[in-house]
């Protein structure tokens, strides 16, 4: 798994990228209630605000860190978005196809992120 | 300035609660989760430390003070308590509060945290050296218990008194722990509850009595989302100086036919009808239209949102708008919209409470 410094994670599968929120961001925000989604076949860029969630004290943009074409979202957290205060990293956001192989290879590895979130 | 901290400040950093400033005071905003406070208030029983509002003691002739506020002191029983307002000249609101009756010459008045300086100096002047008014906000805690089995909760604590007969809105003076307390039928979630107020020196005992009696720690969050969920103002939100009851959709805690500061105005504005009236509102969204959002009825801006919230019990969006009353339809539907106009919110106007079905307040 690799993440941002906008606290989301990347998990590579079979070509195609799960994005979801870290378990330090959701806590920041509190009880989640809302998520909006990409629309899937849309083609975004890294650092795109692409989805979009709100807690019960507070609001966030998610910039995707890959481009690509999304091709999947996550209905299921859609309908109970509380899913994610349950457990950050079994839930992903939406997929990506990438349309750049390096991009991940760009970002921090767990334990980087983990000493990142120490220096904050 | 300094934040303040109430008696139990201690207590919430053990249980790890997101403390917030609120008003110059450090309270907690959430423990568990806004959400799972929200529910034990709903469906079990709930604790707040609400020791940051403003608490006056009056005692003498009631004669000034009972035109200070909206609030006719004269047609209150003892042992009962009435909410109201603090008015200024216009009739804008100065502040809510709630007025305890001891007796027609001893009287308890809550206010707002924020607020409480300026009330107490309003007050202080408006009495006219009738009565002595003095502010033991430091020495009083106060803790609120509200949920459906709060009474289940605290009738041990309380031997004496027949919690099942309080009336909404009644109080009586008793001994906790062998310590002076007053004990009122009263609370800001919509559930049955009671405010409790104690000296400071037995808060944690008996916070601690509650935890151990499995009652949830909440905070400001939860009661947030609850109060809305009535249709509660919030002083500095539906209510300011600039903002009358009428104006507020209050009409109900306003009597007319009687002398109070701020009178005047709101005859007149009665007479010359009201530019701009509060609604409740309801989307069929879960995205929130928070405060400072704008209505927009065939594209033309006819209101701005004064609180908006997530409902956990009806799970969508609701709150509370100020719209104009020249130009806003309260038949049609509209859309709420934030300053970048990036989210683009449904609703329409509501009866309240939102929560159907909740315990009536007679």
């Amino acid at each position: 798994m690799k993440f941002n410094k906008e606290h989301e994670w990347c998990k590579e599968e079979n070509d195609v990228i799960s994005i979801g929120i870290s378990e330090y961001a959701i806590k920041q925000l509190g009880d989640i209630t809302f998520i909006e989604m990409p629309e899937i076949g849309s083609n975004v860029s890294k650092g795109d605000s692409v989805a979009f969630v709100e807690s019960v004290k507070a609001a966030s943009d998610i910039y995707t860190p890959i481009s690509g074409e999304i091709v999947s979202i996550n209905e299921a957290i859609e309908d109970e978005p509380q899913k994610l205060n349950e457990d950050a990293y079994d839930n992903f956001i939406f997929k990506i196809k990438p349309s750049s192989i390096t991009e991940i290879d760009e970002l921090m590895s767990e334990d980087e992120y983990n000493k990142y979130l120490d220096s904050l | 300035m300094q934040s303040k901290q109430t008696p139990l400040y201690d207590e919430h950093k053990k249980l790890n609660a997101t403390i917030v400033d609120f008003c110059g005071w450090q309270m907690p905003v959430s423990y568990a989760g806004a959400l799972q406070e929200h529910e034990a208030c709903r469906s079990d029983v709930g604790v707040f430390d609400t020791s940051h509002m403003g608490n006056f003691i009056f005692k003498g002739d009631i004669s000034e003070i009972n035109k200070a506020t909206t609030i006719d002191i004269y047609a209150l029983q003892s042992n009962k308590c009435k909410y109201g307002f603090l008015l200024n000249d216009k009739g804008g609101v100065i502040d809510d509060l709630i007025i305890y009756k001891f007796s027609d010459e001893h009287l308890m008045i809550i206010v707002n945290a924020g607020t409480c300086k300026n009330d107490f100096d309003i007050l202080s002047q408006r009495i006219n050296n009738q009565g002595e008014l003095r502010d033991i906000s430091d020495e009083l805690t106060k803790i609120d218990i509200q949920g459906p089995n709060s009474i289940k909760v605290l009738q041990p604590y309380f031997k004496d008194i027949n919690l099942d007969d309080m009336k909404f809105f009644s109080f009586v003076e008793c001994k906790y722990n062998n310590e002076y307390a007053i004990l009122s039928r009263t609370g800001y979630t919509g559930e049955i509850g009671f405010e409790i107020y104690v000296p400071n020196s037995q808060a944690v005992h008996l916070w601690k009595r509650l935890l151990d009696d499995n009652v949830t720690p909440c905070g400001l969050g939860s009661r947030d989302l609850l109060r809305l969920e009535m249709g509660y103002s919030l002083y500095g939100n539906e209510l300011n100086e600039n903002i009358t009851p009428l104006e507020a959709s209050l009409d109900m805690f306003v009597n007319l036919d009687r002398d109070f500061i701020g009178k005047d105005a709101l005859l007149e504005q009665k007479q010359h009808g009201i530019k701009q009236k509060l609604y409740p509102f309801i989307s069929n969204q879960r995205r929130v239209a928070r405060k400072g959002f704008r209505a927009y009825q065939n594209n033309k801006e006819v209101g701005c949102v004064t609180s908006g919230g997530f409902s956990p019990a009806l799970k969508t969006s609701i709150g509370l708008v100020m719209c104009k009353s020249e130009s806003f339809n309260p038949k049609d539907g509209f859309i709420l919209q934030d300053e970048q106009g990036r989210a683009k919110i449904p609703a329409k106007v509501s009866s309240l409470p939102f929560l159907k079905n909740k315990y009536i307040n007679t």
